[in-house]
């Protein structure tokens, strides 16, 4: 095959013309002082020492926390926020991404359908919506799907009703972020596959998604976090997630307050570990948007250490 | 040389809403023939070209690739619209290269070139990696398979863009004013790998403002202004000569 490139001739780049002589002299000029700075950290700090003292002082049994942290109901209660949640998040995403394309199809039936779902969905409180479900047997006293039928009692269990009130209540919110992020995709994009000869679906799954993600993500987490919180007032259907072991406990140790805090201390576990997920999973739909990758927390840490001996490389940048 | 040209006009209309883009396009572009299209902005020539390989529907008249008309079937005095298969086989063997590129920016420039011929024509991806690795060296760019779009200057950009048209084998390749949105230092280039492909035998329609290339390189050229074909010709002639005021007052503007 010919090569269809021909070289340009290199440019001649001579060297610039050299400042001759003693560079001059660096500036040493004094810096302008900031007392409205120094005054506003001290304010903040006297604040905070207040509220660390009214805590000290205040009648808080904190071995009960401590204790209590790990004690199997709390645990086995937090394990089941987490699985609730990702299981109603997982719901959502799909339910919402499947309503967002119908949202944008060409099909007046399904775009109103979609449009609807999000107008109930969004419109109506999670917990009524949680207890819509839960109740579900009060108007329908047996599930018939054809090929399964059995009591809606039996089957309505406050597992299942959580999934269903989280999860399609998530998917209403959901679909508007997927949306949002297949709007954000150039249209030029769409039109560059089509010229290739990619159909609509393999546009959209190639090309429009994994572009969409970049903006659907942070939003994602958002919810996602969200949902790990909201995911407690399952425990008004009976649903034995996080805060319900905590009220469960405090019912019989009557260490109201140090439940609470149990409860807290595991919420924001759960929420600052996902955080540290979302980071990298951001990192990785960032691909090809920036000239180079920001890097990890690891990766800063390893070239800081490095720097004291040897200059290490992170990515393409030499620190 | 078959006696049927490559791209066929007769009469071509497009509406967008009440107005009117094109009124009545006739055109024949040969096998092999480098044809240049020229023009204000807003004369149509852009949208002519994005109804060649039906990205715009046309609202009357025919137009025909290779002898098949673009978009539609045709059974008896019927036309039948063509399932979203067809068209996306039609465009299969028709390149097009935009004016701002639109390469995928979250794929490498080898996996730019890749994607058509896997998704599409099913090539296994070590083959189309080789492959990939051949077209870019053809664009002068062997050494920047791995890299992504944002990492590439404008130039080496629609020089991927290029081997990603040229990836699906096209036996037509059209150019939306490939060179506009280029630093002018980095037209060269792509001019350059344009050139090439002409001499190589491509059968190329170009919508362009670079008059030289038009001068140089193509076979044919054509000006339009307001959704029609003022006049057309060898080059030379009508950028030297032209017989119609308006091509005169257009060319005594851009020359």
């Amino acid at each position: 095959m010919p090569d269809l490139h021909k070289d340009a001739p290199a440019s001649p780049t001579g060297p610039g013309r050299a400042e001759t002589g003693p560079p001059p002299e660096a500036i040493r000029a004094v810096p302008v002082r900031h007392y409205g700075r120094w005054a506003g950290a001290v304010v903040v700090l006297v604040l905070l020492g207040l509220l660390v003292w009214a805590f000290v002082n205040a009648d808080i049994h904190w071995d009960v926390v401590g204790d209590q942290l790990t004690y199997h109901t709390i645990v086995e209660g937090a394990g089941k926020t987490l699985w609730i949640s990702v299981l109603s998040m997982l719901l959502g995403v799909v339910l919402g991404l499947v309503l967002a394309v119908m949202r944008l199809s060409r099909n007046p039936v399904l775009t109103s359908v979609s449009w609807a779902y999000i107008w109930f969905f969004r419109g109506t409180p999670v917990l009524v919506q949680l207890f819509l479900w839960y109740y579900l047997s009060f108007v329908f006293d047996t599930v018939n799907l054809g090929f399964y039928k059995d009591e809606m009692n039996d089957v309505m269990t406050p597992f299942l009703a959580a999934l269903l009130g989280l999860g399609l209540n998530e998917a209403a919110y959901m679909a508007e972020i997927a949306r949002a992020g297949i709007l954000s995709v150039d249209p030029g994009q769409t039109e560059a596959a089509h010229a290739l000869g990619m159909s609509g679906a393999k546009t959209m799954r190639r090309i429009v998604l994994p572009q969409a993600m970049r903006v659907i993500i942070p939003p994602t987490g958002n919810e996602f976090v969200n949902m790990l919180k909201t995911s407690s007032l399952a425990y008004a259907i009976q649903f034995e997630e996080l805060f319900r072991a905590g009220e469960t406990i405090s019912s019989r140790n009557l260490a109201v307050m140090e439940m609470l805090m149990v409860v807290s201390v595991w919420y924001l576990a759960l929420t600052t570990l996902f955080s540290i997920a979302q980071f990298y999973l951001e990192r990785r739909f960032a691909r090809g948007s920036h000239r180079q990758l920001p890097p990890t927390p690891l990766q800063r840490l390893r070239s800081h250490l490095g720097s004291f001996r040897t200059p290490s490389r992170v990515g393409k940048v030499t620190i | 040389m078959s006696a049927e040209p490559m791209v066929r006009a007769e009469r071509v209309h497009k509406s967008f809403g009440a107005v009117e883009v094109l009124r009545g396009i006739d055109l024949e572009v040969r096998s092999g023939e480098v044809a240049c299209v020229i023009g204000p902005s807003g004369s149509g020539k852009s949208t002519f070209l994005r109804c060649i390989n039906h990205l715009e529907k046309i609202s009357a008249g025919r137009l025909y690739v290779d002898g098949e008309l673009v978009g539609y079937r045709q059974r008896g005095n019927r036309l039948y619209e063509m399932r979203e298969r067809e068209v996306a086989a039609q465009r299969r063997d028709i390149g097009m290269v935009f004016q701002r590129f639109n390469l995928f920016p979250h794929m490498t420039a080898a996996e730019n070139v890749m994607e058509a011929p896997v998704q599409v024509k099913g090539l296994r991806k070590a083959a189309a990696r080789e492959r990939a690795a051949e077209l870019l060296a053809r664009v002068g760019l062997q050494g920047r398979m791995d890299a992504y779009p944002a990492q590439l200057s404008g130039g080496q950009q629609q020089r991927v863009a290029i081997a990603r048209a040229l990836a699906m084998d096209p036996k037509l390749m059209l150019f939306d004013e490939p060179t506009s949105a280029l630093d002018p230092e980095l037209v060269g280039e792509v001019l350059d790998v344009m050139r090439r492909l002409a001499e190589e035998g491509m059968t190329m329609i170009v919508v362009t403002h670079e008059m030289g290339f038009a001068r140089e390189v193509g076979d044919s050229l054509v000006f339009m202004d307001e959704g029609v074909v003022v006049e057309s010709g060898r080059p030379r002639d009508v950028l030297t000569d032209p017989r119609h005021d308006r091509t005169r007052t257009f060319l005594s503007k851009v020359l």
